[in-house]
């Protein structure tokens, strides 16, 4: 478990945060700019005193106010990844790693050459860190963390400054390293896309407070996650299993609750456990059977919850079985529909408006 | 150098070596004292710049003045000196070298302020992170990176020893072969009937001494912030 409380008020802002998440995995700190998350890492780091609060990793208790303790930074191992990457501009990249590989005071759990390969280094090693692309300065970063053979690794939006194609040559490594090493990781991001591709347990922050935590399907239906994301970027998030090729369609059959989309993927074998994020505004809702559609999608459920959503819609969730769909409608349509809790529904929803995030389960 | 007199070329050497153990002495004070006016805050920091920087306005001989009420034999420092470790500075090429550190201290200072305040506290941060302690932050990312810094500031204060004049010949006096170096040998060459073309060529000694020093300074420069990818 990593659990942190802390308080630390700054000027007119009051820094007021706590969340408990399970290790290891991905807890994605998410809120708007200036909401607090790089301070609130930054006091986990031990970079900043906060005025209250304690940080455990695991039962390593790194700081308790209350008990006058304080571990400091440099001997916190908590490894950090900036946003802006840091490197030692003295230093080429090799000379970079071994600075932190020679520091390291825990056993070590991953070598030079493990890091080299799972990052692909090597190609980089003799290169002087100012000649490096944003993407490769933020894997030497990346990797030069991982070599001070941390307990915990934070990374400080480490994406922020790079152009789309650039992230895509970070984000990949970044979600190797969540499957292969067993290492906890706090992931600040205002990118719900980074977040659903890359997190295990979300917290939400906001005006330097944590609103609400959970894991991302759970949170996906959290009404906090809409004033941060946008009413469009609104939708249920579903841990799916692949069930094989569809042989007609060439699509990819996906479990998810009792019912079954099919989904534009590729290179997943069936049994891969996959996250798919369904957009409210991409579901219609159907009271009957649909017949004659071009819709691939129909799942049936029954109506959960009707929530009144702001410009002139409607939230509908719809229980699925073990999992729950999230739809918006106009007040219009609820009213002609007679959507009300308990009534049977079908969610259609249309292929090409999936996205499969991957995802694997943290044992 | 066969264009130099013996008594020219000693005092060329004279210099060298008077600028050498003058940068010497003051470059661990001038880089303890830049670290404190740059990264702490504590009471009397402004008057403590204010005296570090004294000598660029004082004149030069109130500056020799004051060292030989405070380093002269029976001065509080000198006295103690003296008879503690047997260390003499009148008259002598150690005193030289005092005088012309106080007077070269604030441009060294200068030099590595400035290259301070540029070094990025978020590396040393990152350093931290990364389990370095704060002598080990210091010597392994704070000086490297102050390097160009402090180059500036030894060749500076150097190239200002060679041609310091009134504060020497007031504190350890004019004594050939001790502390007559090039500017004193070039003043006592001018008081010299027919040493003109002595002084001469002292002067264009001095001069192209000086010029070298600023060319090596800004080639030293150069290199090093092509190594440190600026």
């Amino acid at each position: 478990m990593l659990k942190v409380a802390v308080k630390k008020q700054r000027g007119a802002f009051m820094l007021d945060a706590q969340f408990t998440s399970p290790t290891p995995g991905v807890v994605a700190l998410f809120g708007r700019s200036g909401s607090g998350k790089t301070t609130l890492v930054n006091v986990i780091a031990g970079l900043l005193a906060p005025d209250a609060g304690q940080v455990a990793v695991d039962d390593t208790p790194l700081l308790d106010t209350e008990r006058r303790m304080s571990v400091p930074a440099e001997q916190r191992c908590i490894g950090y990844v900036f946003q802006d990457a840091r490197l030692f501009p003295h230093l080429n990249v090799m000379a970079n790693l071994l600075y932190a590989q020679k520091r390291a005071s825990r056993p070590a759990f991953i070598s030079l050459g493990r890091v080299a390969d799972l990052l692909d280094l090597n190609p980089l090693m003799q290169r002087r860190t100012p000649q490096l692309s944003g993407g490769e300065r933020q894997r030497v970063a990346i990797g030069r963390a991982l070599l001070s053979q941390p307990r915990l690794l934070l990374l400080d939006e480490p994406m922020a400054s790079l152009d789309a194609a650039r992230r895509e040559e970070v984000l990949p490594y970044l979600e190797i390293l969540r499957d292969q090493l067993a290492l906890p990781m706090v992931y600040v991001s205002h990118d719900f896309d980074e977040v659903l591709r890359l997190a295990t347990y979300l917290v939400l922050m906001d005006r330097g407070k944590t609103v609400a935590q959970g894991g991302i399907g759970e949170m996906s239906l959290n009404p906090g996650l809409r004033a941060i994301i946008g009413a469009d970027a609104v939708g249920a998030v579903l841990e799916g299993v692949v069930l094989g090729a569809d042989p007609h369609s060439g699509l990819t059959r996906v479990q998810v609750g009792s019912g079954e989309l099919k989904v534009k993927l590729s290179g997943h074998a069936a049994g891969a456990k996959l996250r798919v994020q369904v957009l409210a505004r991409d579901i219609i809702v159907a009271t009957q059977a649909p017949q004659s559609l071009s819709v691939r999608n129909s799942v049936h459920g029954v109506v959960e919850s009707v929530v009144t959503d702001e410009d002139d819609s409607d939230l509908i969730a719809i229980d699925i079985g073990n999992a729950t769909l999230m739809a918006r409608v106009t007040h219009a349509a609820t009213r002609d529909l007679g959507l009300k809790v308990g009534l049977p529904v079908w969610a259609l929803i249309k292929t090409v408006s999936l996205r499969g995030h991957t995802f694997a389960t943290v044992a | 150098m066969t264009w130099l007199s013996a008594a020219e070329t000693e005092a060329l050497y004279l210099s060298l070596s008077v600028a050498t153990r003058s940068v010497a002495l003051s470059l661990p004070f001038a880089l303890l004292l830049s670290w404190l006016l740059t990264r702490r805050r504590f009471i009397g920091r402004t008057l403590l710049d204010a005296l570090v920087h004294l000598p660029l306005v004082l004149p030069p001989v109130v500056v020799g003045y004051l060292l030989l009420l405070v380093f002269g034999a029976r001065g509080p420092i000198g006295g103690w000196l003296e008879r503690g470790l047997g260390i003499h500075l009148i008259f002598t090429r150690n005193g030289a070298a005092l005088a012309t550190a106080v007077m070269s201290f604030p441009l060294m200072v200068r030099a590595m302020r400035l290259s301070l305040e540029n070094v990025d506290r978020g590396l040393e941060d990152a350093a931290r992170t990364l389990g370095a302690g704060p002598a080990d932050r210091f010597m392994s990312i704070t000086l490297p990176l102050m390097l160009p810094g402090i180059l500036a500031g030894v060749i500076t204060a150097f190239s200002a020893a060679l041609g310091e004049f009134g504060a020497v010949i007031t504190f350890v006096s004019n004594i050939p072969g001790e502390t007559r170096t090039l500017p004193l040998a070039l003043y006592s060459a001018l008081q010299t009937p027919g040493g003109e073309t002595a002084a001469a060529r002292l002067a264009a000694l001095s001069l192209g001494l000086g010029l070298t020093g600023l060319l090596l300074a800004e080639f030293f420069a150069r290199h090093v912030r092509r190594m440190l990818g600026r």
